[in-house]
């Protein structure tokens, strides 16, 4: 039984940052940038992360499949918010994956989303959700400030309706530190990018190329896609060249738009690959870090089987520019602006009420109740429309419910990082009320009625203990 | 329904002490400012109080929890004290509670009293609280205008009101609160201000600007309630007495369910039902002879008025922009400037709202003075509109 990628599905950040903005900012100290200052890198907003991002990706791949079927769910990040703490359980309880599920996270690496598919790809067995979720954080005036975006990628493997098929893979690992980041550190440290590529992509990442086409027994002319990530423009290029791939065949790195997402760069590109793929198209997938692990995929006659609701091609357009430099670094934590004594309150979690109301917050989930039928959020002790208690509550998932705005405001006075908080009332179609906090809005076209949709981000920063918890918040319908 | 309490409690002192950024005082003195007036007021000893009911809403920016800083503070010594906090109808609560024991027979003499010692928070607006382990998780911490805000919203869609219109009436609403403003001595703002500025002014939770939120201040009122019977043995000819105080609370049905558009404040709704029901009005655009409502916002007076049954649905806008409720129109609303004027020390504001039909009932209320005035009404709504608390009192000459 063929095992291989059922499905997939990106994610990236709605905002975006003009890189001459950014060029422009550090002309005075950093003129050379200016040679980079070309597209616009995607950033996350203030309350978007790499679990996120990951249960954005995830839910845009999986879309109404039954989800109780997934058997495994790993996440790839070298970003993710704790150091101890399992991002990919807090996606496995978002996405109501079910208490079986087995659930892993891997970093370590840019090599480690690929590394986590093809082990995946290689391992079969139960349906699993690979994800690679990175928000990439650069010093001020670096060349990675330039050249790093955000992003997430989700696959989900599985015997049923392959898409795309494993035929071969290989991996290879040595110790080229082209750059490292040390536990507690915000920023990487790199090397010379001639050394990295000369002796690092050229012969380490051709070098796993060639070794993964044998053991697909295809030769590199018949390579349909070639996804190779780096930050830097022409790096696949070189390396197809190298390897023997038609050039034709070399996948676009999304450097316009998007910006490169380390970990989750190759399942990114390779989602956008699969989005437009026909039947029979061979595609190579390569990671790169302290070695490589590359695939070699074959599309099915069920490719498009696989396709997301949203390609990624449809998100990367759905980009908001921003011309204020300040906001990503704000988001960033690059600069702290004096946000008043309103940012003082103690953001505490109550750990012991986040577990017990964890499929409530984290999962959404409302009560319908048998009595009456009203569905109702949160759930408390008693119906609230005939006080029924609570045992008649049948629970049911508002994230992927429709619903519009009754009643909303844009609070000025409120800390928020990001003002003005929108909120108000969001009518769910199927009965449910709650007050919610809008994002993403395009204020001229937010009013009574605008249709929404449901959208996992951070809740609140507790920063005096690094915490964060999530929750639920409306957006305008894309 | 009970018989009410209708008739059954007089008020024989009051006492508010000077609203606004009293930098010059904490709280215990802001006690004693409004305690002090009221004694005086009633005429009796702080010996003659049997039980006092205090109320106050942000402890840590108070004299602390418990009723044992404001008993150490007032020197209440040996009696029952109770704290009271229930938002912004606080300052009522404690109404209730000194009203209710007394109307029961189980003391003769009891004090009500409210502060809120705002300007110590260190910045303008209210204090954020939590809202318990489980809502800190998923509700929206808004401000409080943002709460009020979405009345707006909910208002204009329901009746078609355009922006601009819905606009212009609510900062009808705060132009007529500066203007009676301007006559209370002991309000915090005392400045008239031209409609243009309130309109044009500064947003901070959409659609409300700078001018349509209440003051942030700190201060005290007092009131002394005691049996009719008693009154008259004390002394006193005009009796001010209680003729109803209601309460409603939200369950969570605006908020949980479709059963409320947005528009309107079902608390203000039942309280009021059940005020009038109590006090004996079954008409109270012509029964009531001056409001003080519960301003914290303009566009919550616009909807109280409708909440309170004086303009029909949808009609609260031109009765606005008519004057109906300006100081010379037929229904005078805030004469003392409202929460907009005064500020709104959240414990203070019901008792200091109770101090200004009790003086317009007495006659004692100088340049503010209206004419002919028998019943009078105070409404506090704390909370958020969908979820919150109402408080109707109405006050009457017995």
């Amino acid at each position: 039984m063929t095992f291989g990628i059922v499905a997939w599905g990106g994610y990236v950040p709605r905002n975006r940052l003009d890189r001459s903005v950014i060029a422009a900012t550090h002309a005075w100290m950093a003129p050379s940038l200016k040679g980079q200052a070309k597209g616009r890198r995607a950033f996350c907003n203030w309350d978007e992360d790499v679990v996120t991002m990951s249960v954005e990706a995830a839910r845009n791949c999986l879309g109404p499949r039954d989800r109780s079927v997934v058997g495994n769910i790993q996440l790839a990040s070298t970003t993710a918010p704790t150091a101890d703490l399992q991002s990919s359980a807090i996606v496995a309880v978002a996405l109501r994956l079910g208490r079986k599920v087995n659930s892993m996270d891997v970093g370590g690496s840019h090599r480690a989303g690929m590394a986590v598919l093809s082990n995946a790809l290689r391992a079969g067995g139960k349906p699993t959700l690979v994800l690679a979720s990175e928000r990439l954080r650069a010093k001020p005036a670096s060349v990675q400030e330039m050249q790093y975006g955000a992003g997430a990628a989700a696959f989900l493997l599985g015997s049923e309706n392959v898409a795309a098929a494993l035929i071969g893979s290989a991996s290879v690992t040595t110790l080229l530190v082209d750059h490292f980041r040390a536990s507690g550190f915000a920023h990487d440290y790199f090397w010379e990018e001639r050394w990295i590529r000369e002796e690092g992509y050229l012969k380490i990442g051709a070098e796993a190329i060639r070794e993964a086409l044998a053991d697909a027994g295809v030769a590199p002319d018949d390579v349909t896609s070639f996804v190779f990530p780096a930050p830097s423009r022409g790096i696949a290029d070189a390396v197809a060249k190298a390897a023997g791939i038609a050039p034709t065949a070399v996948a676009g790195a999304l450097e316009l738009d998007v910006g490169f997402t380390g970990a989750a760069h190759s399942l990114l590109m390779l989602s956008d690959i699969l989005d437009k793929a026909q039947p029979g198209q061979l595609i190579v997938v390569a990671g790169f870090g302290q070695g490589a692990d590359v695939v070699v995929l074959r599309t099915t006659d069920a490719v498009a089987s696989g396709r997301p609701a949203r390609p990624l091609a449809d998100l990367v357009a759905a980009g908001h520019t921003t011309q204020s430099y300040a906001q990503m670094a704000a988001f960033y934590d690059e600069i702290h602006p004096d946000q008043g004594m309103r940012a003082e309150r103690d953001t505490k979690t109550a750990l012991t009420e986040q577990y017990r109301s964890s499929d409530q917050v984290n999962g959404f989930v409302a009560g319908q109740c048998s009595s009456c039928g009203q569905v109702q959020f949160p759930q408390l002790a008693y119906c609230v429309e005939c006080q029924a208690p609570s045992t008649a509550l049948e629970p049911l998932c508002l994230a992927e419910e429709k619903a519009h705005v009754l009643t909303f405001t844009a609070d000025g006075l409120t800390f928020h990082p990001s003002p003005p908080m929108y909120m108000g009332f969001a009518q769910f179609d199927v009965g449910a009320r709650l007050l919610m906090e809008f994002v993403d809005v395009n204020p001229d076209a937010f009013d009574v009625g605008t249709a929404l949709e449901m959208r996992f981000r951070i809740k609140e920063r507790d920063e005096t203990r690094g915490y964060y918890r999530y929750f639920w918040k409306a957006a305008p319908v894309a | 329904m009970a018989s009410g309490i209708k008739d059954k409690v007089a008020i024989i002192g009051m006492g508010c002490s000077r609203f606004g950024e009293r930098w010059d005082v904490g709280t215990e003195a802001l006690l004693a400012e409004a305690f002090d007036e009221a004694l005086q007021d009633a005429g009796i000893e702080r010996g003659q109080i049997d039980a006092a009911w205090t109320g106050s809403c942000f402890d840590r920016i108070n004299v602390g929890n418990s009723a044992i800083p404001a008993a150490t503070a007032l020197r209440l010594d040996g009696i029952p004290v109770s704290r009271m906090e229930n938002m912004c109808a606080t300052g009522t609560e404690a109404l209730r509670g000194a009203a209710y024991a007394v109307a029961s027979g189980a003391v003769d003499i009891a004090l009500a009293i409210g502060s809120e010692k705002l300007k110590d928070t260190g910045y303008g607006g209210l204090p954020v609280q939590t809202k318990g382990t489980f809502n800190d998780l998923w509700l929206p911490m808004g401000s409080a205008p943002a709460g009020f805000a979405q009345l707006a919203a909910g208002y204009r869609t329901r009746h078609n009101i355009p922006k601009e219109d819905l606009k212009r009436a609510i900062g009808h609403v705060s132009w007529k609160s500066h203007q009676n403003g301007v006559l209370s001595p002991k309000a915090h703002l005392r400045k008239a201000v031209p409609l243009e500025t309130i309109l044009n002014a500064p947003m901070i939770a959409e659609p409300l600007g700078l001018f349509d939120c209440c003051g942030v201040s700190d201060g005290a009122a007092a009131a002394i309630v005691t049996t009719p019977e008693i009154a008259r043995a004390l002394g006193k000819r005009d009796l001010v007495t209680i003729k109803a105080i209601q309460l409603s609370v939200s369950s969570g049905r605006e908020s949980t369910t479709d059963q409320w558009d947005g528009s309107y404040v079902r608390n203000t709704r039942n309280a009021a039902t059940k005020a009038y029901k109590e006090a004996g009005i079954t008409d109270p655009r012509e029964q009531l002879g001056l409001i003080e409502v519960h301003d914290c916002f303009s566009i919550t007076e616009l909807v109280t008025m409708e909440d309170l049954f004086l303009s029909e649905d949808g009609r609260a806008v031109s009765d606005i922009l008519d004057g109906f409720y300006d100081r010379d129109g037929k229904v005078p609303c805030q004469v003392d400037g409202g929460l907009k004027c005064f500020g709104h020390p959240i414990g203070a504001s019901g008792l200091r709202m109770a101090y200004e039909i009790y003086n317009q009932l007495l006659g004692r209320a100088g340049e503010r003075q209206l004419s002919n005035v028998s019943m009078g009404l105070t409404h506090n709504l704390g909370g958020v509109p969908y979820l919150g608390v109402a408080a109707v009192s109405v006050l009457g000459l017995q």
